[in-house]
C-alpha cells in the first residue's frame, strides 16, 4: 500500500513557482492595450454633492474616460445587499459612483481611465467636485443617542438592525444566580491588509462576446453571477478569474466593490482591457475592515461559579453601508457563550452605521470580540468569586459526554443551529495549565515583583464555528494522456495550500502522487458551483465534497480495471499511478483505464488503440458506450454541511510589561489547538501562526483611527501598525485532534483559528502583570502604550 | 452594450528619457518617463512581474530588489535613477533549470510562504545580505532584525526565521 497522504506534512504544490517570481497575480497578467483606472474619491465622511465638473479631467492628455454616475448606465444603482436578514429594515448599500451623497472619506465619486496610472492619477486631481460637508458622529456610542447626526435620513439613530436572540430560559437563570458580573469591553477596527491589495482587470472579446474578469476576490462564482446579471449578459458569456491572490483574510470575500462592476463595464465600452490596481492608501480607504464593537456582558452564576446564564447587549460598528448584513454580529453573538456549558442565554445587539469604510467580514468575523467579552468577564468573575481563573473555567467547560451540545434558539451566520459537535476542552485546558507552567507562576511573580519586574499569566478560550454550508462541489477527472488527476472546485485560494491539501485527499483515494493531482479553483471557466472561501470552510466543505467524488472515481477506475485485468474488483488496488492486482506485479497505468473508458474512433496514440472500434477489448453486444454510462474516469460530488462544525482552542501567556517603555514583551505563548483531523499539519500551523501574528497585531498595534470628522488619520503602513517578524513572538502550538462527526474526513475548519483568542488572552496577562497598581482590568484592545502608562500611573 | 467612440488613442504627456541598466545580467536600454517607479519599469515594461508592489511607500518590502548588489525598494527608486544601475530581481535567483536556489529551497522545506506575495522581497532581501560580506547574526533576534524591512501577513514569521536559518547553516553563510 501507498503511505496515506491525509495527515502528511506534505510540501506544498504551489511553491516553486511563488518562489521564482512566477506567481500570476492579478496585476502581473500581460494585456496588450490595457487602460488603467484610478478613482475621485470622497474628502469628506458625510457630504452633500452639488456638483462634479470632469471637463478638465476629460482634456487632460492621454485620459481615455471619465466616469461619473451620470455616465455609467446599468451600473448607477444601489449594490446588492448580499445576506439579507429580518433584523434589517431598508438596508443600506453603497452606488458605484456617489450620487447626491457621499457617506465616508473614500468612497468613489468617479473613475478615470487613461494610458497609465499616472496619468489616470493626476486626471483625478482635475475632478472638480462640489460638496457640501454634513455634521458626523464617529464615537459608536454617541451615535445612538436621539441628537446624533444621522449618516442615512432614513435610519434614526444610526440603528441599522437590533436582533435579539434568546437560548434556554434566561429569566430562570438570572433568579437562581448568586452573584452577577458586569463588564463593558470594546474592540477597535483593523483591517486585513492583505499584502496583496485588491485588483480587477477585464478584457471583453468582440467577436466571442465573452468577457474575462480577473479579480482577487474570494466569490468568483457570485461575481460572475452578478456581473451577468447587473450587465445583462448570458452567464456563460462571463468568466470571472481569481488568478494567484496575495491574501485575502475576508475583504476579498466582499462583492461588489466599485471596480469590480466598473472596470469590466468600461472594458466592453472603451473596447479595449482596463485595469484597476488598489494601492495601498485606497485599501485603507476603500475596502472594507471590521472588529469595532462595546458590549456589556452579564454573568449571573452560583457562589462556585457556575455560570447559569449570560446577558449581552452590544453595539456593532458596520459603517456607512451593510452589504454583508448583520453577519459578523450574528457570529458574534452566537459565540458569546464560548466553550461553556450556560444554558441561558439572552444576547441583543445593534448594529450602527457611521460615516466610516463599511464593515464585512475579516478574519475572525466577530468572534475575537465575543471572545474578548466572555473571557474577560470570566478572568472578572475569577477575581470577584476568589476563584482560580483555571479553576472557574473547568466549572464550567463543557464535557465530552455532553457533546454535541445544541444551542436552541440560537442561529449561527449560515442560518443552521449551533451545536458544539466534539471536543476535549477540559483536556485542552491542561495542556495549557502544565505547558505554560501555571503551577509555579505565582511564586514566580511574587519573586519578579520583588525585583521590580511585572509578570502577568494570560489565559483565554475560544471557540470557532466553521465549515459553513451552504455547500461545494468536487469535479473530478483522469487525464487519458498523462493519467494525471484533475481536480476543480468553486473556491478561489489566497495562499492557503488547497492545491496541496486536496491533492492529499485525492491521492489517497486514487493512488497516485500528490503533485500529480493538479487543481483548478477560481475560474468559472473551469467550474462554476460553489459558493466563495470564507467562515474557515474550504477544507470542511470542499474537502469534503472533492473527497465524496475521490471515492466516485476509485470505483469507476477499480471497476474498469477488473475488467481490464480479467480480476475481481477486491483484488485490485490502486497505487503509483496504476491499478495493480493485489500481491502481483500485473497492472494498467491509470491513463491507460482513462482511454480504455472511453470509447473512440481514432487511435492518437497506443494506449487509445486498445479503445478504437475493432480493437479486440471493444467488442461489446450493444453500444460502446452503455446507457446511462459516461466516458472515461470523470465523476461530481457535493458536500452541504447540516450546520457547522465547532473548532476550539486555549491560549495563555506569560507577558512582561517595562513600566518605564509601557512596552509588553510576550516572554511565553502556548496555543492548544483542535480542528478534528488535520489533513497536513504543516499547512495547519501555518494557518494558526498566520491567524496568532494578526492576533498579535489586534492586541498590541492595529487600530485604524478617525478624526473627529471622520479623517481616517493612519491610512498607511507607516502609522497604522502591523507585527514585523520583530513583534511576533515564538509560539509553542501543539494540537489535539478529536473528530468532527459531522463530515465523512472528521475535519474542522482551521484559517481563523489563530488569530480568535489573542486580544483576550494578553489583555488577561496585561491586567495580571499590573495588578500592583491597582485595579486595572485591560477591557480593551488593541492595548497601547499609553493605556499601560495610565495604569502604572494611576495606581 | 454602445461602445463609446468619442476619444482617439492618446499618449501620456510625460517627458521620456533614454536609460540604460543591466537586469539579470542582461542590459536594457528603454526611453522611460521620467517618474516611472522602477517597480513599475520591471514590471511593466520588463515583464518581470515576480517583484511586486504592496504599499508603494518603502514601507512593506515587497518591491525589495538588489540595486548594485544591495537590497533596495524598487517602489521608492525612479527607473531613471538606476541608469547604470546593476539590478537583480527574483527572476535570476533560481539557476538556469530553473532549479531553486538553496534559500529558495529552505522556503519551500519550511514552508515558509503562504500567498507568496512577499516572497520574492524576502528572498532578495536576505540573499543581499547573504552574498555579502558582512557578518550575519544567525540567532532568531539576529534573523528576525534582518527580516524586520519585510512585512508578511500570512505566515506570522516563525517559518521564515527557519527557513533562513536552515539556508544559513546549509551554506556555512555567517560564519564569517
Amino acid at each position: 500500500m501507498s503511505t496515506r497522504m491525509f495527515g502528511a506534512p506534505v510540501k506544498r504544490n504551489a511553491d516553486a513557482k511563488f518562489l521564482k517570481g512566477e506567481g500570476a497575480y492579478v496585476d502581473d497578467i500581460a494585456l496588450p492595450g490595457v487602460r488603467h483606472a484610478a478613482f475621485v474619491r470622497s474628502p469628506f465622511a458625510r457630504a452633500r454633492i452639488n456638483g462634479i465638473d470632469t471637463s478638465e479631467a476629460e482634456a487632460h492628455p492621454g485620459v481615455i474616460a471619465v466616469y461619473t454616475c451620470d455616465n455609467i448606465g446599468p451600473l448607477d444603482i444601489k449594490m446588492p445587499l448580499l445576506i439579507p436578514h429580518e433584523s434589517m429594515t431598508d438596508a443600506q448599500t453603497q452606488r458605484p459612483l456617489a450620487r447626491d451623497d457621499v457617506y465616508y472619506v473614500g468612497q468613489t465619486v468617479a473613475m478615470i481611465v487613461a494610458v497609465d496610472r499616472y496619468t489616470a492619477e493626476d486626471a483625478a486631481l482635475l475632478v472638480d467636485v462640489d460638496y457640501e460637508p454634513l455634521d458626523v458622529e464617529l464615537d459608536l456610542e454617541a451615535a445612538v443617542k436621539d441628537d446624533a447626526p444621522l449618516v442615512h435620513a432614513t435610519h434614526p439613530n444610526n440603528v441599522a438592525a437590533d436582533f435579539n436572540q434568546i437560548c434556554g430560559d434566561p429569566q430562570s437563570g438570572y433568579a437562581e444566580a448568586d452573584h452577577v458580573t458586569r463588564i463593558q469591553i470594546q474592540v477597535d477596527r483593523s483591517t486585513s491588509a492583505a499584502m496583496e491589495c485588491r485588483a480587477v482587470a477585464a478584457r471583453y472579446d468582440e467577436i466571442t462576446g465573452e468577457l474575462i474578469v480577473w479579480d482577487t476576490t474570494q466569490a468568483p462564482i457570485s461575481v460572475r453571477g452578478g456581473l451577468a446579471s447587473i450587465l445583462e449578459l448570458d452567464e456563460d458569456k462571463v468568466r470571472v478569474v481569481a488568478p494567484d491572490v496575495g491574501g485575502g483574510f475576508g475583504q476579498k470575500v466582499l462583492l461588489f466593490y466599485p471596480d469590480e462592476l466598473l472596470v469590466p463595464f468600461a472594458a466592453m465600452q472603451l473596447g479595449s482591457p482596463v485595469k484597476y490596481i488598489e494601492d495601498r492608501r485606497e485599501n485603507f480607504i476603500g475596502s472594507t475592515q471590521e472588529r469595532t464593537q462595546i458590549h456589556m456582558i452579564e454573568l449571573h452564576a452560583r457562589k462556585n461559579g457556575e455560570v447559569v446564564a449570560l446577558k449581552d447587549f452590544f453595539l456593532h460598528d458596520t459603517g456607512a453601508f451593510i452589504p454583508y448584513g448583520i453577519a459578523v454580529a450574528q457570529v458574534a453573538s452566537t459565540s458569546i457563550a464560548g466553550p461553556y456549558r450556560i444554558p441561558n442565554i439572552e444576547v441583543r445587539f445593534q448594529a450602527v452605521y457611521t460615516p466610516t469604510v463599511p464593515v464585512t467580514p475579516y478574519r475572525g468575523c466577530g468572534r475575537p470580540q465575543s471572545c474578548f467579552a466572555i473571557e474577560r468577564a470570566m478572568d472578572q468573575l475569577a477575581e470577584e468569586l476568589g476563584l482560580d481563573r483555571f479553576e472557574v473555567r473547568r466549572r464550567n467547560l463543557v464535557t465530552e459526554d455532553e457533546f454535541p451540545l445544541v444551542r436552541e434558539g440560537l442561529l449561527f451566520a449560515d442560518g443552521l443551529r449551533v451545536s458544539l459537535d466534539s471536543g476535549q476542552y477540559h483536556k485542552a485546558l491542561e495542556m495549557v495549565h502544565a505547558s505554560i507552567g501555571a503551577d509555579d507562576f505565582a511564586a514566580r511573580q511574587e519573586a519578579a515583583r520583588a525585583e521590580g519586574r511585572y509578570l502577568g499569566l494570560g489565559l483565554a478560550y475560544y471557540v470557532e464555528g466553521t465549515g459553513l454550508g451552504p455547500y461545494e462541489g468536487g469535479h473530478i477527472k483522469i487525464h487519458p494522456i498523462t493519467g494525471k488527476v484533475y481536480v476543480n472546485t468553486g473556491l478561489s485560494g489566497q495562499g492557503q495550500g488547497h492545491e496541496t491539501v486536496f491533492a492529499q485527499i485525492v491521492a489517497d483515494q486514487l493512488g497516485v502522487a500528490v503533485e500529480d493531482v493538479i487543481l483548478t479553483e477560481g475560474d468559472t471557466g473551469a467550474y462554476d458551483w460553489g459558493v466563495a472561501t470564507f467562515a474557515s470552510r474550504a477544507a470542511v466543505v470542499s474537502g469534503n465534497a472533492i473527497h465524496k467524488t475521490a471515492l466516485l472515481v476509485r470505483k469507476q477506475t477499480i471497476t474498469a480495471a477488473a475488467n481490464m485485468l480479467e480480476a475481481d474488483p477486491e483484488e485490485i488496488e490502486l497505487r503509483d499511478g496504476a491499478a495493480w492486482i493485489i500481491g502481483g506485479n500485473r497492472n494498467v497505468p491509470l491513463a491507460a483505464i482513462a482511454t480504455a473508458t472511453n470509447p473512440l474512433r481514432y487511435a492518437f496514440n497506443d494506449a487509445a488503440q486498445a479503445a478504437t472500434q475493432f480493437a479486440p477489448a471493444s467488442r461489446h453486444d450493444g453500444p460502446p458506450l452503455d446507457e446511462g454510462q459516461h466516458p472515461g474516469l470523470e465523476a461530481t460530488d457535493y458536500y452541504s454541511p447540516e450546520c457547522a462544525t465547532w473548532a476550539y482552542g486555549v491560549h495563555a501567556a506569560i507577558v512582561e510589561i517595562d513600566p518605564d517603555t509601557c512596552s509588553v514583551e510576550i516572554q511565553k505563548y502556548v496555543c492548544i489547538h483542535d480542528c478534528g483531523n488535520m489533513i497536513n499539519p504543516v499547512i495547519v500551523d501555518g494557518q494558526v501562526m498566520g491567524g496568532l501574528a494578526q492576533g498579535f497585531g489586534g492586541a498590541l498595534m492595529e487600530r485604524i483611527e478617525y478624526d473627529q470628522d471622520g479623517n481616517p488619520t493612519n491610512a498607511n503602513f507607516v502609522d497604522f501598525l502591523i507585527p514585523y517578524a520583530t513583534e511576533v513572538p515564538e509560539v509553542d502550538i501543539q494540537h489535539l485532534e478529536t473528530p468532527s462527526p459531522l463530515n465523512p474526513l472528521g475535519v474542522k475548519g482551521v484559517g481563523e483559528a489563530g488569530c480568535i483568542a489573542v486580544g483576550a488572552t494578553v489583555a488577561s496577562g496585561v491586567a495580571d502583570a499590573l495588578k500592583p497598581f491597582g485595579d486595572h482590568k485591560f477591557h480593551h484592545t488593541p492595548i497601547t502604550p499609553s493605556m499601560i502608562y495610565d495604569a502604572i500611573s494611576t495606581g | 452594450m454602445k461602445r463609446s467612440l468619442s476619444k482617439t488613442q492618446q499618449e501620456s504627456a510625460d517627458p521620456k528619457q533614454r536609460t540604460r541598466m543591466t537586469v539579470n545580467g542582461e542590459t536594457v536600454e528603454r526611453d522611460v518617463s521620467v517618474r516611472m517607479l522602477l517597480s513599475d519599469f520591471l514590471r511593466h515594461e520588463l515583464g518581470l512581474t515576480g517583484t511586486h508592489v504592496g504599499c508603494e511607500h518603502g514601507v512593506c518590502g515587497a518591491c525589495t530588489v538588489m540595486i548594485n548588489g544591495r537590497s533596495g525598494r524598487s517602489c521608492l527608486t525612479f527607473a531613471v535613477q538606476a541608469d547604470g544601475a546593476d539590478i537583480r530581481t527574483i527572476e535570476s535567483v533560481a539557476d538556469e533549470n530553473g532549479d531553486l536556489h538553496p534559500l529558495q529551497e529552505a522556503f519551500r522545506d519550511c514552508h515558509a510562504l503562504q500567498c507568496g506575495y512577499c516572497t520574492p522581497g524576502m528572498i532578495m532581501n536576505v540573499l543581499s545580505h547573504m552574498e555579502s560580506d558582512e557578518e550575519m547574526d544567525l540567532s532568531d533576534q539576529g534573523i528576525r532584525e534582518l527580516l524586520s524591512g519585510n512585512l508578511c501577513r500570512c505566515t506570522g514569521y516563525a517559518n521564515i526565521v527557519k527557513a533562513v536559518r536552515q539556508a544559513a547553516d546549509k551554506a556555512n553563510w555567517g560564519s564569517a
